[in-house]
């Protein structure tokens, strides 16, 4: 099967409006799910407040790990927001991807409308991954 | 002061497949040390110089220690340290 990570249109619909509404810094979030399939999605806090980087907010990205574990979901993957570039990991989001099992999601916002593309990073390389979106 | 050290998944593999390790330490960056000093793997993922790294959260009873005093945060006995490593890019 294509590598491959699924998530509701609601899902697509709660992350690109965090990104939208994160302008003009990047924003960030967490996904929280089982076997490939997101069921919960986090939108949470960038510490960085910054438009170049991100980071979850500690406190919040414990919670949500509290949270998910609680209801008997795993992390499955984080998306966050590239403001003007590309919607691919940069060098930055690829040397600080610590969760090779993770999806890496990423918004991209510099195009007339948003674009949302799939990835795993592993071991510094980078894999375009299929973004399933149905009900 | 003897601490729980709680290990995300993804780092378990360095310290022998345990998802908590028992470390001695008066601060954060003491139990750190140690517990670097005992699995030279987590040394190797970790990298903690002088300064908590800014892609490694790390927590004290569920308190993120950024808003205490980060490596110099005093342990107790029985208290629980826990490692993330933090969600983060650009």
């Amino acid at each position: 099967m294509t590598d491959q990570i699924r998530l509701d249109a609601a899902h697509v619909d709660m992350i690109v409006a965090h990104a939208l509404a994160g302008r003009p810094n990047e924003a960030c979030g967490l996904l929280a799910g089982r076997d490939g399939r997101v069921e919960r999605v986090y939108a949470l806090r960038n510490a960085d407040e910054s438009p170049y980087t991100y980071r979850v907010d500690g406190r919040e990205q414990l919670d949500a790990f509290r949270e998910a574990e609680s209801d008997g979901l795993d992390l499955v993957g984080c998306f966050h927001s590239h403001t003007h570039t590309v919607p691919y990991p940069s060098e930055t989001d690829v040397r600080q991807a610590f969760y090779p099992d993770w999806a890496y999601l990423v918004v991209g916002l510099g195009e007339e409308r948003p674009v949302l593309r799939a990835f795993r990073i592993v071991d510094g390389a980078v894999s375009e991954i299929s973004l399933v979106v149905g009900s | 002061m003897a601490v729980e050290v709680r290990l995300p998944t993804v780092l378990r593999q360095h310290a022998g497949g345990q998802s908590s390790v028992t470390v001695e330490g008066a601060t954060v960056g003491e139990v750190l040390a140690g517990l670097t000093a005992a699995y030279p793997g987590l040394s190797e993922q970790l990298q903690i110089g002088d300064e908590l790294p800014r892609y490694l959260n790390v927590y004290l009873n569920d308190e993120d220690v950024r808003y205490m005093e980060k490596l110099e945060t005093s342990v107790g006995s029985g208290d629980v340290v826990h490692i993330m490593p933090a969600v983060s890019g650009g």
